[in-house]
């Protein structure tokens, strides 16, 4: 299961609306073996692409230095899918490489009225979906 | 002579669950092989036959080596080396 603010949710899916029709990215920071989505860290996605995404792997870099001076990890892993459905692809799985992370797709295809916000593990090519609990929180 | 290589989550398998290890070389190729030697397995995971993988990330200090010389890159004693798998999908 996926525990997350409301917020940090609603600041997920504002990045996904503002990138579309380009999927967009980025993590949620939270302490080590937490399991907490505290900080959102939106990224560039250096593909530019409507189909795929990568961190930019310099800003990479940067995060992942300072999610280690603060003793975090990336608790949360998000992209979104512009014109098909929340649902980890074939790629996805394959180049999942954060074990521990809540890997969260969002969908902006045009039929929605709303995204759809889905969270996933993927674990040695595995996926499984989990429930995404939405709570309440500092703002 | 040693350099300092930050290996990530998903390779400390190869590690003993080190989040970093040693190695020498004058060059990141040699470093990579001078790892291999006391972890194997750790170099096809960044290594194929078109060298460096495309879906790895490696810097020397605060540099990708892709922007360098890739695996002929000069490393030296005290240099830090950083690995981190690519977060990409579709």
């Amino acid at each position: 299961m996926l525990e997350i603010r409301r917020d940090l949710v609603e600041a997920i899916i504002a990045h996904a609306r503002r990138d579309h029709p380009d999927e967009a990215c980025g993590i949620v920071a939270g302490p080590i073996g937490s399991d907490r989505p505290e900080r959102f860290v939106p990224m560039a996605n250096a593909e530019r692409s409507t189909t795929f995404y990568r961190f930019d792997s310099m800003e990479q870099l940067k995060v992942w230095r300072e999610m280690d001076d603060r003793d975090e990890e990336p608790v949360v892993i998000y992209h979104s899918h512009t014109s098909t459905e929340a649902y980890p692809s074939r790629t996805d799985i394959a180049y999942a490489s954060e074990p521990n992370a809540h890997y969260v797709l969002v969908s902006t295809r045009e039929e929605l009225d709303e995204p759809d916000v889905r969270s996933y593990r993927i674990v040695d090519g595995e996926v499984s979906e989990e429930e995404v609990r939405i709570v309440a929180g500092a703002e | 002579m040693s350099i300092e290589v930050r290996i990530p989550t998903i390779l400390r398998q190869y590690t003993g669950g080190a989040k970093a290890v040693e190695g020498t070389g004058d060059t990141l190729a040699a470093l990579i092989d001078d790892l291999e030697s006391r972890h194997p397995g750790l170099r096809q995971r960044l290594v194929d036959d078109g060298g460096l993988r495309r879906f790895v990330n490696v810097y020397l200090n605060d540099e990708d080596v892709r922007f360098l010389d890739g695996l002929k890159t000069q490393v030296s004693d005290g240099d830090s080396v950083t690995v981190l798998p690519a977060v990409a999908g579709g």
